[in-house]
């Protein structure tokens, strides 16, 4: 991240899916450790908002820096070195079927070469943290939905990552497990991690008042310094 | 009933996860492709027919070898009444004879037999001795040049500087032999090129097959920051992997195939084969080449499905 003390930048962003126009004009700045809800109706643009700033898609108009890095300018090589860095919830979990539990949590960690002690360590802990010990080696078909979600909350935050996304992470969850995520999310929020969360739960985000980033039909309406 | 099926599951998941995981392991699922099951024996025949087409070339090759620097390639010509002098040049008609193959550019070798050696070889028809006070004519050795002028062209010019001349026609067999063992030679290398290209597409097929099948997986993989390099290395260990299989599964398919060949052949080529022997005789060249498909079936399949993975992703951001 160098230097620089803003992780996410977003200069007049515009997004273009197929012919249609998802996102426009988005200008934000989310600082390290800063924490944002997203907000907005369905279709608002959330989901797409989330998903340039896990460099799954590149905007199509303006100027994007992320974690000190001018996305438009970076070659495609750099980009999974950023990922690796990037936590993302997908709202639909994402879970690979023919893995365990244990499996898709160590993903991350797999993937950046973590020596295999290290993993069964990390993984085991944030399984437990999560409360999913026993459900170590179920695969996601045996497991509800309130328990994939966690799978996939865990599989996020393992790595550390500076930037943390969720979209809607807590649809399945329910209270006090919503709670127990909010906890771990501002624990990580204090400890350095940017965190971008979209959620339709107004009662979360009262109870938990943040800065909020609110879209309408892909424009940002407001955005809480 | 369920209960204890679920129970013997979990227990069965717990020990394979106990079990110290390669730092390689199967993310991608890989192993339960049905693309990937298929794709060994699809290249076992691409490598049977390898071997047969291998086996053809160096075959051709030899025989053409054979035909055209062993002793049969050897053409004579005739030149009866040696020392009357010839038509057109104040020498005798054998030396005009071999002044003029000497000056062609399709002749390699001309050497004049000797009395002896005419002799030598008359004896078989003839008898010994038998050959006293005949006028026997002079019979030159000529060896042809690959590739110069056919012998023909100058068939009329001895003909003219000593009337009578006889040229040995087997040089035409000779040539139709060689033009056909190269034909066969070039058939072969061109089906094996073939055989490569059938086989590059079959893995290009069975990867994409297996991205498709897999693309969930693979799009969370790269998702989560794996390279393209990460993701092309985990298909192409395995095709590299199934590919080799099937190459030495196919080679070892065309051996007792080759080893009857060999034996059919054995006569013809002018070795000696033992039809009871365990494994066949075969040509050192063959075997060094058999013993190299699989490492290309090998090489195919590392190559093929590294650019296959590569050019999938490539649109992905
Ligand atoms: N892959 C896609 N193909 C077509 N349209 C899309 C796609 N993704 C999003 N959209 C459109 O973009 C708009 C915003 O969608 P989304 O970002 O999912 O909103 P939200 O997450 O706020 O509900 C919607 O109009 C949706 O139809
Ligand atoms: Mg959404």
């Amino acid at each position: 991240m160098g230097m620089s003390a803003v992780v996410v930048r977003l200069e007049a962003v515009a997004l273009e899916v197929g012919a249609q126009r998802v996102l426009r004009d988005i200008s934000l700045a989310i600082p390290r450790g800063g924490f944002r809800w997203l907000l907005g109706p369905s279709g608002a643009g959330k989901t797409s908002l989330l998903r340039l700033l896990h460099l799954e898609a590149r905007p199509s108009e303006g100027r994007m820096e992320l974690l000190g890095r001018d996305i438009g300018a970076a070659p495609r090589a750099a980009l999974p070195q950023l990922r690796r860095r990037i936590g993302m919830v997908f709202q639909d979990f994402r879970l690979l079927p023919h893995l365990s539990a244990f499996d898709n949590v160590a993903l991350p960690l797999r993937l950046a070469g973590r020596p295999e002690g290290q993993v069964q360590a990390d993984v085991g802990e944030m399984l437990a943290w999560v409360g999913l010990r026993a459900r170590t080696h179920c695969h996601p078909a045996e497991l509800s939905g309130g328990e994939q979600q966690r799978v996939a909350i865990a599989r996020a935050v393992i790595n550390r990552p500076d930037l943390l996304l969720a979209d809607e992470p807590t649809g399945n969850l329910d209270d006090t497990q919503a709670q127990r995520l909010m906890l771990l999310l501002r624990e990580l929020s204090r400890l350095g991690t940017t965190i971008v969360v979209a959620t339709h739960n107004d009662v979360i985000v009262a109870r938990h008042p943040a800065p909020a980033l609110r879209l309408a039909t892909g424009r940002l309406v407001s955005a809480d310094a | 009933m369920r209960d204890v099926e679920a129970q013997r599951e979990r227990a069965a998941a717990a020990r394979r996860a106990r079990r110290l995981r390669p730092a390689r392991s199967d993310d991608l699922g890989l192993r339960r492709g049905v693309a990937g099951k298929l794709l060994p024996f699809l290249v076992a025949a691409m490598a049977f027919l390898a071997s047969l087409a291998l086996a053809g070339a160096i075959a051709a090759a030899g025989f053409s070898r054979e035909w055209q620097q062993g002793p049969a390639a050897a053409l004579t010509i005739q030149v009866p009444d040696p020392s009357a002098k010839a038509t057109d040049a104040p020498q005798s008609r054998l030396d005009r004879v071999v002044a003029l193959l000497r000056g062609s550019p399709g002749i390699a070798h001309v050497r004049a037999l000797s009395h002896a050696e005419i002799q030598k070889l008359l004896q078989p028809w003839l008898g010994s001795g038998a050959t006293d006070g005949l006028a026997l004519p002079a019979v030159v050795a000529v060896r042809e040049r690959d590739g110069g002028p056919a012998l023909g062209v100058i068939t009329a010019e001895l003909r003219a500087a000593a009337p009578g001349t006889l040229v040995d026609s087997h040089g035409d067999w000779t040539r139709r032999i060689a033009t056909l063992a190269h034909s066969i030679q070039a058939l072969a290398w061109a089906m094996l090129a073939l055989v490569m290209g059938v086989a590059t597409a079959v893995v290009a097929i069975a990867t994409r097959a297996g991205l498709v099948q897999r693309r969930d997986a693979v799009l969370l993989v790269h998702g989560l920051g794996a390279t393209d390099g990460d993701i092309a290395r985990r298909f192409a260990a395995r095709a590299t992997r199934l590919a080799f299989l099937g190459g030495l599964g196919g080679v070892v398919a065309a051996l007792p195939v080759l080893g009857l060949l060999a034996a059919l052949a054995a006569p013809i080529a002018g070795g000696i084969a033992d039809p009871t022997a365990w494994m066949p005789t075969l040509p050192r060249g063959l075997w060094l080449g058999l013993a190299a498909i699989p490492v290309v079936c090998a090489g195919i399949g590392f190559a093929t499905a590294q650019v296959t993975v590569r050019a999938w992703l490539r649109p992905l951001p």
